[in-house]
């Protein structure tokens, strides 16, 4: 069992326990969504003079609260669990990002794309700062991201859910299988 | 102390995107190539549990923590935001390899380099919040 915990996970073990999350905030009076944390986080700072962000921040203190366990999360992960091993990508994907000149995964992440002597280049830079940019606004836009939409919003049989999602893969295939090869 | 349980949730979520190797960039290259099961068998298995019990949640009335019947939001019907909002964010999603949950992970993993992408989704959110009322919905 310690084994097994302290191993990367399996696929089903994984899901059924963010599926108990998810019931777990609905069990708190709240609900599963991340990405409200971005537009708090403005409406925290530099968002004020904007309708969009003129709310009280404080209503959603619970939230931003489960973002700071999210990264305490991350850190018990490295520190005590995961490690940080290479992640045991298939063979076909080690082989396609080859061409693209990633060498073979050496732990968690690519230091390709998250390396800061990868940073700190104009490219290395601007891919992070535009995937972030996407990200934060289009998943307001979408109103909701992975969890909002993929797992509360389908959960729930929310059509509008299921158009976003389709929106996601639409725009990640075409970012991996269009873009890619002209970036990398 | 109220927020304990949301720290405490939190923390758990955050394991599990370490764990399962839902916050690796590569997982995210291996699912948009459709070269592995994993990420499709960890939505899927949430979506499929989350499902089920929402309808048991609804059937029974179930009660949250104060007594009251869980409630559930109803997403907007707008599709133009739903789709055109969904593509914008799956181009970011595959770019930086994150959705904002697992950004927030792997700052606390140690890719301290994930702060930039944090920052510059706050500026994504922001900028959506600046031209809200000129966008297509």
């Amino acid at each position: 069992m310690k084994d097994f915990l302290l191993q990367p996970w399996p696929w089903w073990f994984s899901g059924a326990l963010i599926a108990v999350i998810m019931f777990m905030m609905l069990f708190f009076g709240k609900s599963f969504g991340f990405s409200s944390n971005l537009r708090t986080i403005c409406a925290m700072t530099f968002g004020r003079k904007i309708k969009f962000f003129d709310f009280d921040w404080r209503e959603n203190t619970w939230n931003l609260t489960f973002l700071v366990g999210a990264a305490i999360g991350g850190f018990i992960s490295y520190a005590y669990m995961h490690g940080g091993s290479p992640v045991a990508i298939s063979d076909a994907t080690i082989t396609d990002l080859a061409a693209l000149g990633f060498t073979a995964p050496e732990g968690m992440q690519p230091s390709e794309v998250f390396g800061w002597e990868n940073v700190l280049s104009l490219k290395g830079f601007m891919v992070l700062a535009v995937g972030g940019f996407l990200v934060g606004f289009g998943t307001r836009y979408a109103g909701g991201c992975t969890s909002g939409h993929a797992i509360s919003g389908l959960s729930n049989l929310q059509l509008p859910s299921l158009v976003a999602v389709i929106g996601f893969f639409i725009g990640g295939l075409v970012m991996t299988h269009l873009l890619f090869p002209l970036i990398y | 102390m109220k927020f304990f349980k949301f720290l405490l949730a939190g923390t758990i979520f955050g394991i599990i995107m370490a764990q399962s190797e839902a916050m690796s960039w590569y997982r995210i290259q291996e699912m948009f190539r459709f070269q592995s099961f994993h990420m499709y068998g960890i939505i899927g298995t949430a979506v499929v549990l989350g499902a089920l019990g929402v309808f048991l949640i609804k059937t029974f009335n179930v009660k949250d923590i104060h007594g009251e019947p869980i409630q559930f939001e109803p997403k907007e019907r707008q599709w133009v935001k739903s789709i055109l909002g969904g593509i914008i964010f799956g181009l970011g999603w595959a770019l930086s390899g994150a959705c904002p949950g697992p950004i927030v992970v792997n700052v606390g993993f140690g890719f301290t380099s994930m702060l930039i992408v944090l920052v510059f989704a706050v500026l994504g959110t922001f900028t959506y919040g600046v031209f809200r009322d000129k966008l297509p919905h």
